[in-house]
């Protein structure tokens, strides 16, 4: 007889979906089943289960093959690289829980380490654009409560947010938005014509890298000023129409991604597309919010934002924190060979990183904390397999409204399997040793 | 004025953080001294005798005080920071934040300069023979301060985002400039003798531009006014002025509108 887990919360991406079934077999060791996922969160449940995973520490040898090692080894090997290392980089951190991310930071700051999370190959540039002019934000339950006017910018959530439209912001019926998307008009602007763009009532199908002027232009139109004839290959009528649509709702909300964040202009687009959000609140209420990708992504721009004061790209080196991205963060200090040794947990460098940065990894003392085997485990010289948060241990994670949630375990660990936060507390424990002793 | 010379020996592993390769933390000391200034490699306090050779005391004031930095420092950052007075030059190229929060005196930058040269420049005069990086003259992150004051001359060409918040002062690139020049500026001049590629003058609010050469793709927010001759940095030629940032938020004086002006040689 199965028995079926509920209300479990999807670490996958940053919707953190909250309204999983998980069936599990009746020893509680395997999962059967998932409900209500989309397709990738389920594929996360079950690939926990895969009969080859990796069990024990690896160690790569010489020849490059490898060699399975004790945790204890492992523990001693990361912390002997951080004492020895004089500015370590500990990159990731967007697929753990925050308090494994605290642990983390204490090590960090014992090492004089940077610690940096994919928002700076994500949304580190929003980051940098809220900084410089504040973001007026809400949650996602007003969206689906109450938003008329959406508009997606730069993001395809069809496919990389799976049950956004579903659950936020296309077709849910809200408290005062009874007739869900009937009741909604949508823009979507991309170059491509995505599967999300063709559910749009609108879709600007912008010149690329001209998202920046795009923006400028819809701001000029939301004030009656003139426009040139085309702008970013939009007709200004368009572009008239538009801020029409935008003023007459009652409660609007932008979403973008990746198409603005890491495009010609990056932390600009989002400055600008921050303060067209600010400019459409003289007419109504409006809103704009980062689609935010890893589960816990947020979560550590927040735990890195109360213990040192920035979001990512913290640079502890000096026994206080600094940041400033284009100088400490993850991909300018590989490509510029700036630090000496490469810890990377809760994330996948190897595959997202540029070629550049990947090969001053290989070339560097180098941990990998993953469940997986990925392209960056293959190139570390040591890879720590661990538990799964959200599935094999629970912990707190942020949405991308900064709403946060407590995932909920389901399965217990294979055997002997250490989680994030016991293997980076064993870690800090030996540092503390040795960085005390020396 | 005396002069120190500061000559690169021993090349740092990592990137060395020299903020103290300035007349203000010179004055006043022996060549010994200054070798024991502190210097930081990642996590390691060490001093600037480690990687430097120091010949030459310093004058009694930072005023008094003439650097010169030789030898191969492009894994250096800080050269010049927040120096009040005296004189700096480097010979060869640096890494970043040279000159940064500049107050006074005289940086000269035989070679190119990487990122963040003269963020935050309140005064002083900043020369670079070669090129610069990006975000030249620009705030320091999240500050709405940028370049309050000085001048920056590039002989060479400049990176994006630079004079980004700008407020005060004159930045010279006799080459060419990345995308962004001048955003969110509130005052300041920005010459630029050769081309500028697209995002000129966004979000501006006031401050100007002067585009000698071509503009690839103009805001949507600039507004042609008229036809204007004048003399920029010793060339009179007709220019055609804009107005904008028309999407940007503007301050009234004396019953005008204020905005940033964007000139364009004709």
């Amino acid at each position: 007889m199965t028995k079926t887990v509920s209300d479990v919360i999807c670490p996958f991406c940053g919707t953190l979906c909250d309204d999983l079934e998980v069936v599990v077999s009746d020893d509680g060791k395997t999962i059967v089943d998932v409900y209500n996922a989309c397709a990738i969160g389920a594929a996360k449940f079950m690939h926990a289960q895969a009969k080859d995973r990796v069990k024990r520490p690896r160690m790569q040898q010489a020849d490059g093959s490898y060699k399975e090692v004790s945790y204890d080894e492992a523990v001693e090997y990361t912390a002997q690289m951080f004492a020895k290392a004089k500015k370590p980089l500990m990159y990731g951190w967007s697929s753990t829980s925050c308090e494994a991310q605290s642990v983390g930071h204490e090590i960090a700051e014992k090492a004089g380490a940077i610690v940096d999370n994919t928002a700076t190959v994500c949304h580190g540039t929003t980051l940098i654009a809220v900084q410089d002019v504040g973001i007026p934000s809400c949650t996602l339950g007003e969206v689906k409560n109450r938003a008329d006017r959406i508009v997606f910018w730069g993001c395809n959530p069809t496919h990389a947010h799976p049950r956004h439209q579903s659950r936020y912001s296309i077709f849910p019926r809200g408290f005062f938005m009874n007739k869900g998307h009937k009741s909604r008009k949508v823009v979507v602007v991309d170059p491509r014509v995505t599967d999300t763009a063709k559910m749009a009532d609108i879709h600007f199908q912008v010149e690329q890298g001209r998202d920046y002027e795009l923006l400028s232009a819809l701001r000029v139109a939301v004030r009656n000023e003139k426009l040139p004839d085309v702008v970013a290959g939009i007709p200004k009528e368009k572009i008239y129409e538009a801020a029409e649509i935008l003023k007459s709702g009652r409660f609007g909300i932008i979403f973008f991604g990746m198409g603005v964040t890491q495009t010609l202009s990056k932390n600009h687009n989002i400055d600008e597309a921050i303060m067209l959000t600010k400019d459409l609140n003289e007419f109504t209420k409006f809103s704009i919010m980062a689609m935010r990708g890893h589960y816990n992504v947020t979560g550590s721009g927040q735990v890195l934002g109360w213990q040192f004061g920035y979001p990512f790209c913290v640079d502890l080196s000096r026994g206080f924190a600094r940041y400033n991205p284009g100088e400490t963060t993850s991909n300018d200090l590989l490509r510029r060979g700036e630090v000496d040794a490469v810890f990377v947990l809760g994330s996948d460098p190897g595959a997202h990183f540029p070629i550049s940065s990947v090969k001053k990894i290989s070339q560097l003392p180098s941990v990998c904390v993953d469940p997986h085997i990925t392209p960056t485990s293959e190139v570390s010289k040591l890879h720590v397999p661990v538990a799964f948060v959200g599935v094999e241990v629970g912990g707190n994670c942020y949405r991308m409204d900064n709403v946060p949630i407590d995932a909920r375990k389901v399965v217990d660990p294979p055997e002997g399997v250490l989680t994030d936060h016991e293997f980076l507390t064993r870690v800090n424990k030996r540092l503390g040793e040795l960085m005390g002793a020396a | 004025m005396e002069t120190v010379t500061v000559t690169m020996k021993t090349q740092p592993v990592l990137f060395l953080e020299a903020d103290n390769i300035s007349p203000d933390a010179f004055a006043g000391k022996t060549a010994a001294d200054i070798a024991s200034l502190h210097a930081y490699e990642g996590r390691e306090q060490t001093t600037l005798g480690k990687y430097f050779d120091v010949s030459g005391d310093a004058g009694a004031t930072a005023a008094d005080t003439r650097i010169v930095v030789k030898g191969d420092v492009s894994r250096v950052k800080y050269i010049g920071m927040k120096m009040s007075a005296g004189e700096v030059v480097i010979e060869k190229d640096a890494d970043m934040y040279v000159g940064a929060w500049m107050q006074g005196g005289k940086l000269i930058a035989k070679g190119s300069v990487d990122a963040f040269a003269g963020i935050g420049m309140k005064g002083g005069e900043l020369l670079i023979e070669g090129n610069a990086g990006n975000y030249l003259g620009a705030a320091y992150r999240g500050d709405w301060r940028g370049m309050q004051g000085g001048l920056i001359r590039v002989k060479g060409n400049a990176g994006s985002d630079i004079a980004y918040f700008m407020n005060g002062g004159t930045i010279i690139v006799e080459g060419d400039v990345d995308v962004h020049v001048a955003t969110h500026a509130e005052g300041g001049r920005v010459i630029i003798k050769g081309n500028a590629k697209s995002k000129v003058g966004g979000q501006m609010v006031e401050g100007e531009i002067v585009v000698f050469g071509g503009i690839d793709v103009m805001m949507p927010g600039f507004k042609f006014v008229k036809d204007e001759e004048l003399e920029i940095d010793g060339t009179t030629a007709k220019f055609s002025l804009f107005h904008g940032d028309l999407g940007e938020r503007h301050p009234k004086r004396k019953g005008q509108i204020v905005y940033g002006k964007l000139y364009q040689k004709i």
